[in-house]
This record gives structure tokens, C-alpha cells and sequence, in this order.
């Protein structure tokens, strides 16, 4: 049971200390260099894309769980795995559907749910 | 005419003075330390609701609980901007709050609800993806070279 517990305690240390870290050196880019944050984004993911394709992120993410997963790193991983997956089992065509396939749960509800959100309220003044 | 030159300078000294009182001073260890924790919270509730999902159902497949979790994760940053509260986040935040997955789905919300007033086809159906649009298509492109290249290098051998 204790060590069940340290176990539990561990692993949101590491996550809390990866997640953490990830968006901090993304903060650092913002303040020290003229990147605009979508231009930030890109390159985080496609960092995550080149550590799935490489066969990195599995390592990283044994250790980091969701410190990795939930940045747009994790997106990234996500498109490729699935791209190379399908690529792999239906062949040169599964690569251009694989990924689409993959993270189509995540961006399938965000555009579901932005267009009700934005039925239902309306955009207030800042 | 040397008089005159003179106290405009003077007077240009004076404003940029002021100025910099004015300017809120930011500070790049507060900026760090405020998108650390964030980001960090923000991984340590995608975990959470991860281990709650595998508690519910044990015999669910790992794709599946991570896809679960990032649903819910990305519902509710879509319903925090809805009702304002994700603005109060992301102004603490900066990076903490636009890197993971909920500040992808913050920016289409936020986007899509913008221009809410330009009709629902013109404006928050061209719009939706105008911030995310970039991260959507590189993903995409690139995620296709690398299963592509994989698939180059896995037929060689």
C-alpha cells in the first residue's frame, strides 16, 4: 500500500517536473528571442513528431507519462506514431491517414464543442 | 534657435523618464516560474484524469485512455473559455497556458467565438482554425514525411 502511494507520488513529481519544464524553456523562447507563440507551437510539435519517428518518446514518456503527453509534444508523437503505424500495416497510402486517424478523437471534439460554445455563449469585452 | 533644441531635448529626457516609470517591469524569473507551475498543474490534472479513467475501466486499451483523457481534458478548457475563465488563466500563464493541449483548444474557441459576430459560416466556421491552423498543417505534412520515410527505410532492410 506505501509503496503503491510513492509509486502514485513519483510519477506526478516527474510529470509535474516535465510538464513544467516544457513550458517554461517555451517561455524562455517567447522572452529572449521574437518567436510569436504560433511559431512556438510548430516547433514544439515538430520536435514531437522527430522523437516519435526517431523511437526517443517512448523512453521519454515511460518516464514523463502525461508531463510529455499533454504539451503539444505528445500531439506530435501522436500524428507520427499513427502515420508510421498505418504505414507500416496498410502500406504507402496509410501514411497520408494515419495520423488524422489517430488524434481525430481530440480535434474531432474541440470543433464540436468550440461551434456549441459558441451558440451557447457569447464573447464577452476584455 | 540652440534654446529651443536644447529644451526639446530636455523635454524628450523628461518623457523618456517617465516612461520608463510608467512600463510595468516583467520580470524573467516570475514569467518562467508562472507557465512552470501552470504547465505543470495542467499535466498533473491530464494525469489524474488519465488514472481515474483506468480506475473505472481496468480492461480499456491504453490508445483509448489517452484519447479519453484528451477529450476531457480538451472539453474542459473549451468550456473554461466559454465562461471566461481560461482569459484569467492565460494571463498568468503565458507559455504554461498556450503549450499544452487545453491552450489548443482554448485558441479554437476563443477564435471561433471572436468572430461569432460575422455570421456562423463566414466567421466562426472560416475562423476556427486561423490560430491552430499552422500546428494542424505541419502536423499533418510532417507527420506524413515521417510514416513515409519510415516506411522507406523499413522496405530497404
Amino acid at each position: 500500500m506505501f509503496a503503491t502511494v510513492l509509486q502514485y507520488l513519483g510519477t506526478y513529481a516527474a510529470v509535474f517536473a516535465s510538464g513544467g519544464a516544457l513550458c517554461a524553456a517555451a517561455e524562455l523562447l517567447i522572452v529572449r528571442t521574437k518567436l510569436t507563440p504560433a511559431r512556438i507551437l510548430v516547433i514544439f510539435l515538430i520536435a514531437g513528431i522527430i522523437l516519435e519517428a526517431v523511437g526517443v518518446y517512448d523512453y521519454i514518456y515511460k518516464v514523463c507519462q502525461a508531463g510529455v503527453a499533454v504539451p503539444i509534444v505528445g500531439f506530435g508523437a501522436s500524428l507520427a506514431k499513427g502515420a508510421i503505424d498505418s504505414a507500416r500495416s496498410v502500406g504507402f497510402v496509410g501514411a497520408f491517414a494515419g495520423g488524422l486517424i489517430r488524434t481525430a478523437y481530440g480535434v474531432g471534439i474541440a470543433i464540436v464543442m468550440s461551434y456549441i460554445v459558441t451558440l451557447v455563449f457569447n464573447p464577452r469585452s476584455k | 534657435m540652440s534654446e529651443q533644441t536644447s529644451a526639446l531635448k530636455k523635454r524628450n529626457e523628461q518623457y523618456n523618464k517617465y516612461v520608463e516609470t510608467v512600463t510595468p517591469k516583467t520580470s524573467i524569473a516570475k514569467a518562467l516560474w508562472h507557465s512552470f507551475w501552470i504547465g505543470g498543474v495542467t499535466c498533473m490534472i491530464g494525469q489524474g484524469i488519465g488514472d481515474i479513467v483506468a480506475l473505472i475501466a481496468p480492461s480499456m486499451p491504453k490508445d483509448m485512455i489517452s484519447n479519453i483523457t484528451s477529450m476531457i481534458l480538451v472539453t474542459l478548457a473549451i468550456l473554461f473559455t466559454g465562461l471566461g475563465f481560461y482569459d484569467v488563466i492565460a494571463r498568468q500563464g503565458g507559455a504554461g497556458s498556450f503549450l499544452p493541449i487545453t491552450g489548443f483548444a482554448n485558441a479554437m474557441a476563443s477564435a471561433s467565438m471572436e468572430f461569432k459576430t460575422e455570421g456562423l459560416i463566414f466567421g466562426t466556421s472560416v475562423k476556427l482554425f486561423s490560430v491552430v491552423g499552422p500546428v494542424v498543417v505541419n502536423g499533418i505534412v510532417w507527420s506524413t514525411l515521417a510514416g513515409l520515410i519510415n516506411l522507406l527505410i523499413l522496405g530497404m532492410y
